[in-house]
């Protein structure tokens, strides 16, 4: 009985917040979802309807943007895997102590830099006479390429950590014993460190699917004409808030699929 | 696994190149303070220190950055108080539900921010303003914080505390000691530079964030990023930003240097 | 047993969010039958009398009109106000009437300078109340041609003090485009001429813009009033934009970021304000505007007190002395725009501002389309059709930004 009181006791005030107000408040922006608006005065009518969640599925516009938004997610999170494992093996495995530690600070200080002064620089970066354009003669402009690379950039850091931590959990027996049964460096690296490194790079594609699915101020900053999930919600909130509950659904149902479906290889536990 | 010297240097060559990447755009930033032209023409014409003098006198940057000051050690002692009542409960204690909460403690970082943003502004403007009086402003700011921050230090605690399991607890609890010695002189100590790793990181992450703050902040003074978002593209106070922007990144070299004395393998143990 | 602590949990959060759901977004139940704007608005009182100053005002307004002086130092009519009548501003700035409309939605602002396509909006969800004019003083100055007029009174009832008006120009870089155009085609149909530097206002209202366009150069279609379309005409018009979409860099909302882009150089032509056009002329930007012989949309704005404002007397104040002579000529030349003050031309620095922008030319604002609310009830009178609203813009608008 005590347990349980004390269990009670540390479970009520963070439960309190998190389950009563923010899942209650979520709750309420989704069942939203199923109203429509009063066209003139963009005030809610409490009257059920499949229309937002029929024209989310069936309109070629909204499809167009869920698709886009899920291509800008699926590419950037596929490029910090390819850039962060990489550079973690180098942090963990082969570079120095001394340097290691001077390698997780350099990895961190960006994070602290303001994502929208980062994001600012890359528009600088890539637009007419910029940096890319007057170094390498060319540049992709706004767009889809420029969200792709700017996204990137900025979760980079989000990839490399928990994969670091990964692979510093990794004995470098492990490694070497497969070197000793006769693995060549390719295999090892496909059939011991890739396996045990799974549970990291998942958790670390919650946090770049994740923040590029809901990103839209980064598209508005280098993306030039293009609108992503987020946009569409925002422009929706106040004058179409079932539609834009709607949309928000979406997206919500898109991570919540993700993370259960991640959820089995550990991700959760090495976030 | 034995590297070959090609393939260490091939490793060098590529973690070089990363960096040169990561930083390339805060060079830029840094260069572009000093940069004549207000709108960051490229290269730039000339160099001038006039943006940090009119930094070093500006209001607006200061205010915010108090603000945001404000809002990071309310976020974060609110999520540190948070989010280890949960990581005690979740791993000392076994019931029904616990997988669930522990997906619910994740929902806040992993929802898009737009989503969490409309949530808590909908409780602000249908529960807080009219039942409490409370309306946007620095509490409802904290508040939404910290909702995101909760998770930040629930995951440095709980593993912490699966590291070194209920033995040392329990062994001092048969030595005599009360609930809340054994607190005060095995469990806190243990505990204290995994809440430090939480707090910075959480810190870190109520700082910067933009998203959500625009809806849970009211017209009163805004946040650091709320501030630079504003006059990012204002002609007078872009250059002003950029000024900030190098300050946060020098003055940040502190925590994380912190951070990195905290142990061998605090960076390592350190979740986002 | 363990479930208990954890049911009760669950239970309780059900319960909070069935009562959350059930305070929901509010609900005032307004009838908007929507007869040519003949809806009936919750009826809301205006204020009988000044009190003493609440010490601070919330303002939403369009970039340039409420200058602190943190733009430029040159320009600061605010600071004064401040220092005489003891009423702190707060200004937040908004690049579309959408986010006037969202932003007046939260009931965090007590003053709004709202343009026609805001205006009525505000009026039937009850977010602003009518307005005592015998409580601002320079009311009587103020050109009769701009008072009690659809947008800014509902049934006589006066809901706003008028700030000014002026039209939407085209803006061009004298450098990369020649000949000087004087027709919107070289945004739509001769765009191609300057794919991936032309620009467009970021909003459904330049639906209307389309629709103007196409008021001279396909008659066929028998627009009379740009937001007066049947589904036809929307039709044309969206198809027009879609093809525009083409050659679009940037859709701009963010007044200052049009002036970078044309600075810069990534947009070279594209609708704009005459401020925008001011500054950057004064970045050294070499740009030209001009108003094409189409005609163009434009607008007429109001200031609007919030129903829900804590802050009604230093409000009051504030309009008041923003339609003061002095004042009114100040916006006026900075935004670049009409004053609403009659005594305001003799206050200009330019003596021929006034001429300038036709602030007493009633026959030049005849060919100007202020911006405006579309309606199923047609603006342009016709009953035959049934006209399309503004949700049917906003869904057409994110159709085209989305081709």
């Amino acid at each position: 009985m005590r347990r349980r009181l004390t269990l009670a006791g540390l479970l009520a005030p963070p439960l309190l917040w998190l389950v009563v107000a923010y899942l209650g408040a979520l709750g309420a922006i989704f069942a939203t979802a199923v109203w429509s608006t009063d066209p003139f005065t963009n005030q809610v009518v409490r009257t059920f309807t499949t229309d937002n969640l029929r024209t989310l599925v069936s309109d070629p516009t909204y499809l167009r943007i869920i698709g886009r938004t899920l291509m800008i997610a699926t590419s950037v999170t596929a490029l910090c895997a390819l850039i962060a494992i990489p550079f973690a093996f180098f942090m963990a495995k082969v570079a120095p102590p001394r340097v290691r530690g001077l390698l997780v600070a350099l990895v961190l200080v960006p994070l602290w830099a303001s994502y929208l002064v980062k994001a600012y620089a890359w528009r600088t970066m890539l637009g007419p006479g910029g940096v890319l354009d007057s170094v390498l003669g060319g540049t992709p402009g706004y767009g889809f390429t420029a969200v792709v690379i700017t996204l990137t950039y900025l979760w980079l850091p989000y990839m490399i950590l928990p994969v670091y931590a990964g692979l510093e959990k990794l004995p470098d027996s492990h490694l070497e014993a497969s070197a000793d049964l006769g693995a060549g460096n390719w295999t090892t690296f496909r059939r011991v460190v890739m396996p045990a490194l799974l549970p990291s790079i998942a958790a670390g594609t919650i946090f770049t699917f994740s923040l590029s699915l809901g990103d839209y101020i980064a598209v508005q900053i280098v993306g030039g004409t293009l609108q992503v999930l987020g946009t569409a919600v925002l422009q929706n909130i106040t004058l179409d808030l079932p539609f834009a509950a709607a949309l928000g659904t979406a997206s919500v149902v898109i991570m919540v699929v993700y993370l259960l479906a991640v959820r089995r290889t550990g991700a959760l536990e090495n976030l | 696994m034995r590297l070959t010297r090609r393939a260490r240097a091939g490793l060098w060559a590529v973690s070089a190149a990363v960096v040169l990447f990561v930083y390339l755009p805060l060079l830029v930033i840094a260069l572009n303070s000093f940069n004549s032209d207000r709108t960051f023409g490229w290269p730039p014409p000339s160099l001038t220190v006039k943006w940090w003098q009119l930094a070093a006198q500006a209001d607006g940057p200061r205010n915010a950055l108090r603000t945001s000051v404000e809002a990071g050690l309310g976020a974060t002692a609110l999520a540190l108080v948070l989010g280890s009542l949960l990581a005690f409960a979740l791993t000392r204690y076994s019931f029904f539900g616990r997988q669930a909460i522990s997906l619910l403690v994740v929902l806040p970082i992993a929802l898009p921010g737009i989503v969490t943003g409309v949530a808590l502004q909908s409780v602000i403007q249908n529960v807080l303003s009219p039942v409490f009086g409370i309306s946007a402003g620095l509490f409802t700011i904290i508040v939404g914080h910290a909702t995101f921050c909760i998770v930040v230090v629930f995951n440095n605690v709980t593993a912490r505390l699966r590291r070194f399991g209920s033995s040392l607890e329990a062994a001092s609890a048969d030595l005599g000691a009360r609930p809340l010695t054994t607190f005060r002189l095995v469990t806190f100590p243990l505990l204290r530079s995994a809440l430090l790793a939480g707090a910075i990181l959480a810190f870190g992450l109520s700082f910067d964030e933009i998203v959500v703050t625009t809806f849970t902040a009211g017209p009163g003074s805004p946040t650091l990023p709320i501030w630079i978002f504003n006059n990012l593209f204002r002609p007078n106070q872009a250059p002003v930003v950029n000024v900030v922007a190098v300050v946060l990144v020098l003055v940040s070299i502190l925590p994380v240097w912190a951070a990195q004395r905290l142990g061998d393998n605090a960076a390592a143990e350190s979740r986002l | 047993m363990r479930r208990t602590t954890f049911a009760r949990a669950v239970a309780l959060g059900a319960i909070a969010a069935l009562a959350l759901a059930g305070c929901g977004t509010s609900d005032t139940g307004t009838k908007t039958t929507a007869k040519s704007g003949g809806f009936v608005p919750p009826s809301l009182k205006a204020l009988d009398k000044l009190g003493t100053p609440e010490g601070s005002v919330n303002v939403l307004a369009w970039p340039g009109y409420v200058e602190d002086g943190s733009n430029d130092k040159a320009y600061d009519w605010v600071t004064g106000f401040e220092k005489s009548s003891g009423c702190q501003v707060n200004i937040k700035t908004f690049g579309t009437s959408d986010e006037a409309v969202q932003l007046m939605r939260t009931g965090q602002y007590d003053t709004v300078s709202a343009s026609g396509d805001a205006t009525l909006r505000l009026i039937a969800a009850g977010d602003v109340e009518p307005v005592n004019t015998s409580l601002i003083s320079n009311y009587p100055d103020i050109f009769d041609a701009l008072k009690n007029k659809p947008w800014n009174s509902v049934n006589n009832v006066v809901y706003g003090i008028p700030h000014g008006r002026g039209a939407n120009l085209l803006m061009y870089r004298t450098d990369k485009v020649s000949p000087a155009p004087d027709s919107w085609s070289v945004v739509f149909d001769g765009g191609s001429a300057y794919k991936g530097g032309v620009t467009a206002y970021d909003s459904p209202i330049y639906i209307a813009d389309a629709a103007l366009y196409l008021m001279s150069t396909k008659p066929d279609l028998a627009i009379k009033n740009p937001y007066a379309l049947d589904a036809r005409q929307l039709a044309a018009s969206v198809d027009l934009l879609k093809a525009q979409k083409a050659n679009v860099s940037e859709y701009w909302s963010d007044y200052l970021k049009e002036v970078q882009a044309f600075k810069a150089g990534s947009t070279v032509v594209g609708t704009t304000w005459q401020v925008i056009a001011n500054l950057a002329q004064s970045e050294k930007a070499p740009v030209a505007v001009t108003l094409p012989k189409e005609g163009a949309t434009g607008w007429s704005d109001t200031w609007m007190v919030s129903a829900k404002s804590k802050h009604k007397t230093c409000a009051y104040l504030f309009i008041d002395h923003l339609v003061s002579p002095k004042v009114n000529a100040q916006v006026a030349e900075y935004f670049g725009e009409a004053p609403a003050n009659r005594k305001s031309c003799a206050e200009t620095v330019a003596k021929d501002h006034c001429t300038i922008f036709h602030a007493d030319d009633e026959a030049y604002f005849s060919k100007v389309y202020y911006w405006n609310t579309p309606i199923p009830q047609c603006l342009d009178g016709r009953t035959d059709v049934k006209c399309t609203d503004y949700a049917e813009w906003t869904k057409a608008w994110t159709a085209i930004r989305n081709s």
